[in-house]
């Protein structure tokens, strides 16, 4: 990259600017699965960052060894091994947290944040700013983990790190609402966090938020042809269009009861 | 005959792939915005789901536990199944040209789609025998479709909604998948009712 970077900027672009769940949208399977409470949420923050920040360190390190055409199976293979280390300490250190988090610590592998860093950042930048990358990457994901969690442990639990709320639980005044903790809560919370998150971003940097999957501002694809698949699929509306709005925006449903607009256009 | 009807209508239904169990969610909202390539998507997704299944099971079983290496599942099954797609892109591309062109586009998508890794987990842990793996998986896919057609259907309805600013685009989109997951909730104790 030619543009110099200031490793402060480094660090502190993925807490919120850039935040890897909110605004990017990355790794939502753990952050909607995991997050029923904000111990959970903070563990596999924890976890993840700890692989990011390792994935993104040997990557770097390796950036000028690794041949191009056989770089993502590499990063694969690092990424899957520090999953693995991951585990066993997990297992060994905190059995409950990694019964809570079960299959999701394995999955860690392919979390799309850190195979996106490693893609984008890490195999072109020094080791260090590769760290620094990863750190504020994983604080954003564990922040947003962790308000997640919060939200659905208080709501749905009526608790806070597994203490209960004054006035909340049988016999009291208040009971907690069972669905947050359950799936469709996880939709309903992520969904209005990043409504919210969006909207802090656009006040403080006049930004516009980034459509799931366009990954046009964001280059931590796969490869080329992944984007080609997304870019085909996906078509972001301008700032404060309706989908009506925009040309070639009708949804497949309406074009077969008329011609295609395209069509009428030409005629 | 009858523990597989309680594979399928669990795995279909109950604990859907997507709604409840959370898997796939990237593919989930990033391709049900029009129903061609929600539907190609996860035709794609129940035929690598199947592959996959049947490549890893015996590599499990028959190379990895009895070496006691297990714990190496995550590392060879990811690898196994970028490999297996990368294949299944190139056998496809030759021989089926018009199979290719339904569903080419998205198997690469499908290496780091987490179903697939997440489905063969769950595969191992719970024990199935071969067959049952391949209901158990086969019926995972089938249930990824079933929640993308749905959804497909309910965000082509809400293009036309009057929004409040602040929730449009993506934040609507997860509100509404929350209240198509509420949907599935009512399915919890069919199988009860059904298989007694």
């Amino acid at each position: 990259m030619a543009r110099k970077t200031s490793l402060g900027r480094e660090l502190t672009k993925g807490v919120l600017r850039d935040n890897p769940l909110l605004i990017l949208l990355l790794g939502l399977c753990p952050a909607l699965a995991v997050t029923t409470s904000a111990i959970n949420g903070l563990g596999m923050g924890v976890a993840s960052t700890f692989v990011l920040v390792m994935s993104n360190l040997i990557v770097s390190l390796l950036r000028n060894v690794i041949p191009d055409k056989v770089r993502i199976p590499a990063y694969i293979t690092i990424i899957s091994s520090l999953v693995t280390m991951v585990q066993f300490v997990m297992q060994g250190y905190v059995p409950a947290l990694n019964q809570a988090l079960g299959i999701f610590i394995p999955l860690i592998t392919v979390n799309c944040i850190i195979l996106g860093r490693a893609e984008a950042f890490a195999n072109r930048n020094t080791p260090l700013a590769s760290v620094l990358d990863g750190l504020g990457m994983g604080i954003g994901f564990t922040v947003a983990l962790f308000l997640i969690g919060a939200t659905r442990e208080i709501l749905g639990n009526g608790s806070i790190f597994g203490y209960f709320l004054p006035f909340v639980g049988e016999g009291h005044m208040l009971k907690p609402i069972m669905i947050f903790a359950m799936p469709p809560g996880g939709f309903a919370v992520f969904g209005l966090l990043i409504a919210i998150t969006q909207r802090l971003n656009n006040k403080f940097y006049a930004r516009q938020p980034l459509g799931t999957m366009d990954r046009a501002h964001f280059p931590g694809s796969i490869s080329a042809r992944t984007d080609a698949a997304m870019h085909g699929v996906e078509q972001r509306f301008p700032e404060g269009a309706s989908a009506a709005q925009v040309p070639g925006a009708v949804p497949e449903t309406l074009k077969k009861d008329g011609k295609p607009i395209k069509e009428k256009d030409q005629q | 005959m009858k523990e597989f009807l309680i594979i399928l209508f669990s795995v279909i239904l109950i604990d859907n792939l997507v709604l409840s169990k959370f898997l796939g969610i990237c593919s989930f909202i990033g391709l049900s915005k029009n129903l061609k390539n929600a539907m190609g998507m996860s035709a794609a997704v129940i035929f690598v789901m199947f592959v996959a299944t049947a490549v890893t099971y015996p590599i499990f079983y028959g190379l990895l536990e009895p070496n006691g290496l297990s714990y190496l599942q995550t590392v060879i099954f990811i690898l196994v199944i970028a490999s297996v797609v990368q294949i299944l892109e190139a056998i496809l591309r030759k021989a089926f040209p018009p199979l290719y062109q339904g569903m080419g586009i998205y198997l690469p998508l499908i290496t780091t789609n987490c179903a697939i890794l997440g489905v063969m987990l769950i595969n191992m842990t719970e024990g199935y025998t071969f067959l049952q793996a391949i209901f158990s998986s086969v019926g995972a896919g089938i249930g990824f479709m079933l929640a993308m057609f749905l959804f497909a259907g309910v965000r082509s309805k809400m293009e036309h909604s009057d929004i409040p600013h602040f929730m449009r685009g993506l934040p609507i989109t997860f509100v509404a998948a929350a209240i198509v997951s509420v949907s599935f909730m009512g399915f919890k104790g069919i199988i009860e009712n059904l298989f007694g």
